[in-house]
């Protein structure tokens, strides 16, 4: 294992010196010029003479494995972009959804649809018929990518869909006819595409679409643009580490924004090779994927890991894991006991970094070769300017240890432009000149961050947001349900787990198997992460004197935490 | 015949996992967590669904993924709470 120099300065060395030039002047960018993220991650990565390196190792659950060099990334993203514009007349800017499990063409349809101009709009391919619907309606789009397991899905609720024009299924086997709209796209059998006019995209041009929940109403639209790539491709190199001979490990789902930043555009652009298990987890066959491909550096989540704690470490001997030579973690705070843990086990610690969807890229981190406090979530991203604001005057709170609202400094690159047809919702974000992030931490005296909480109902769960308003109007759906909220709670895996508390109509009454059931219904509607973990059957929730639920009061009783101000509470609990 | 436990979990896997339209086989072997039928968040209504079917409660520290694996993998732990 070579012993590497960080690239970053010691961190206040790098803070006083850094600029996001430099990273323009490595791409070989100059402002005004044309940036399209497809190209940098495929063309560009060849003409630098890494055309036969590896890109993308692929392996399946059942143990198949696929590999792409750079130069395959180039042509099939060619030859995905000219079948998107010049056989189905896909024009710059639509929308184009990518409905997959992990598999190849997720990836390299990634820099396909990027290609030829139009927006690529990446959805977890576990969500159910309802939460690809708000999604699919919310940003008219025109084409979906999908395989025949996820078909169903998209028929059910094509006739809600006016706008979605083509469906393109990867994995067509002939077996069944395909129906209306549908059309059969097999990358690993298509003509390779040598030239191709790339759509000259600028900085602004938008280039990813990624859903995130929020408290109310429909989640919502995150634009990014192709100017994104400038944090993303440095962010990669700075704090992942990841460098030429480097085998890269994203664990995430480019259905999720760490996916597609880190888990595309930051290794890719960086012409790096990385592996991608498209399987269920597993700690032996996570432990032996590192091993067999000798994975240098892995960027996981502290659910994952938390998991993997659980199995121990003696299963972790069991395989020759020297290859490791740096981890991340991203999603939730990862614990003290997960870092501490994570020496033992692989001789190195986890660095955990936070950034969301809306940053685009890693703005609070633990950096290689600077002290790690286990717990703690790192310090901002030269570059970055991060601070916590007062809760109520959104000035920065200058006392160390002072809890308030994690505060950026807009400006960075890859921050997303706009909320799709959502600009007041944008704004709002905005206070006193900072972007509030929803979080809350405070600030030690060496400048370290310390996360405490979200700063709102949204559910963490497994580093995943999820909004309480659109599990609350799924449960209502069941005939069952007279009232519902739904919460996070604590989970020493997931961090927050959904739990729903729940009034039932005349005539039902509290059992298990209607439990089970009503867990169920959920799950199909959304998504198992959005399924309620557990339910309380209640005689009435506490609500406002307006008759608003007061989910505060319920995530307060299930965490332990003082109820705070009930003077509006109507009724008694 | 009353239906064994085997095929009951094996129906009810495929009822309530598999889309509509999933036509994908799934044997007692099949591995339904690795294999990305079931993940780790629907593990939890699988095992309410053995939990209230057969009277048991299974603690979250047998629940592992590993146990949950297969439909044979499950008969094992199911063996272990008396249900066969």
């Amino acid at each position: 294992m070579p012993n590497h120099t960080p690239f970053m300065k010691p961190y206040e060395e790098e803070v006083k010196s850094f600029s996001w030039e430099i990273s323009k002047k490595e791409l070989g960018y100059k402002d005004g010029d044309i940036i399209n993220i497809g190209e940098y991650c495929s063309d560009r990565i060849c003409r630098m003479g890494k055309s036969e390196k590896l890109a993308l190792i692929w392996e399946g659950f059942t143990g198949e494995e696929k590999r792409y060099t750079f130069n395959d990334l180039r042509q099939l993203t060619n030859s995905i972009a000219k079948f998107l514009r010049d056989d189905l007349g896909i024009k710059p800017g639509d929308r184009v959804c990518l409905f997959m499990d992990k598999v190849p063409e997720l990836y390299i349809g990634f820099l396909g649809v990027l290609k030829m101009g139009a927006i690529v709009q990446p959805l977890f391919s576990a969500f159910g018929p309802e939460s690809l619907l708000t999604r699919l309606q919310d940003a008219t789009t025109t084409a979906i990518f999908t395989q025949k397991k996820h078909l169903p899905k998209v028929r059910n609720i094509l006739k809600d869909l006016p706008a979605l024009k083509h469906i393109i299924v990867v994995d067509d086997d002939g077996a069944k006819p395909l129906k209306e709209h549908e059309v059969a796209f097999n990358m690993d059998k298509v003509e390779r595409v040598d030239s191709f006019d790339v759509y000259p995209s600028t900085a602004e041009t938008p280039s990813v679409l990624h859903y995130t929940s929020g408290t109310t109403g429909k989640p919502k639209g995150a634009q990014h643009v192709h100017y994104s790539l400038i944090s993303q491709y440095i962010t990669a190199k700075y704090v992942l580490d990841i460098r030429d001979d480097d085998i890269y490990w994203c664990t995430a789902d480019p259905g999720w924004v760490t996916g597609t930043s880190y888990g595309i555009i930051g290794a890719w652009s960086n012409g790096t090779t990385q592996c991608v298990m498209d399987a269920g987890f597993k700690a032996e066959t996570w432990y032996k994927f590192i091993a067999k491909h000798k994975i240098t550096v892995w960027y996981s989540a502290p659910t994952a890991i938390r998991a993997l704690m659980k199995e121990g470490t003696e299963v972790v001997k069991k395989f020759d894991l020297s290859s490791l030579r740096h981890l991340a973690s991203v999603g939730e705070p990862l614990n003290a006991e997960a870092v501490i843990w994570s020496q033992e086990a692989f001789g190195m610690m986890f660095h955990d970094t936070f950034w969301q969807t809306e940053t685009g890229c890693i703005v609070v981190s633990n950096y290689p070769g600077m002290k790690i406090k286990p717990g703690s979530m790192g310090k901002p991203f030269p570059g970055i300017e991060a601070t916590v604001v007062d809760l109520k005057t959104f000035q920065p709170i200058e006392r160390k240890g002072i809890v308030g609202m994690i505060a950026l400094k807009p400006g960075w690159p890859s921050m997303i432009r706009t909320y799709w047809n959502n600009e007041v919702t944008y704004k709002s974000k905005f206070q006193n000149g900072w972007y509030l992030c929803g979080d809350r931490a405070s600030i030690d005296e060496e400048g370290y961050f310390w996360f405490v909480g979200r700063d709102d109902d949204v559910i963490n769960t497994g580093g995943h947001l999820v909004g309480p308003f659109e599990i609350e109007s799924a449960l209502l759906e069941h005939p069952a349900v007279a009232e519902s909220a739904a919460i996070g709670k604590p989970d020493p895996i997931n961090m927050e787990v959904v739990k729903a508390f729940i009034t039932l109509k005349p005539g039902y009454n509290q059992d298990k198997m209607l439990e089970l059931e009503i867990m169920n219904f959920v799950r199909k509607k959304l998504s198992a992460l959005a399924m309620p973990q557990e339910i309380e059957f209640v005689d009435s929730l506490p609500k406002t004197r307006s008759g608003k639920i007061m989910r505060r009061v319920l995530r307060a009783k299930e965490w332990g935490e003082d109820i705070g101000d009930i003077s509006t509470l109507e009724n008694d609990m | 015949m009353a239906e064994s436990v085997k095929d009951i979990v094996l129906e009810y896997v495929k009822n309530e996992y598999l889309e509509e339209g999933d036509d994908r086989e799934i044997t007692y072997d099949t591995p339904i967590i690795s294999g990305g039928i079931v993940d780790s968040f629907s593990m939890v209504s699988l095992k309410v669904f053995l939990e209230t079917k057969y009277n048991i409660s299974i603690p979250d520290a047998k629940a592992s993924p590993e146990a949950f694996d297969s439909v044979n993998n499950i008969i094992t732990l199911l063996k272990e709470f008396g249900v066969q």
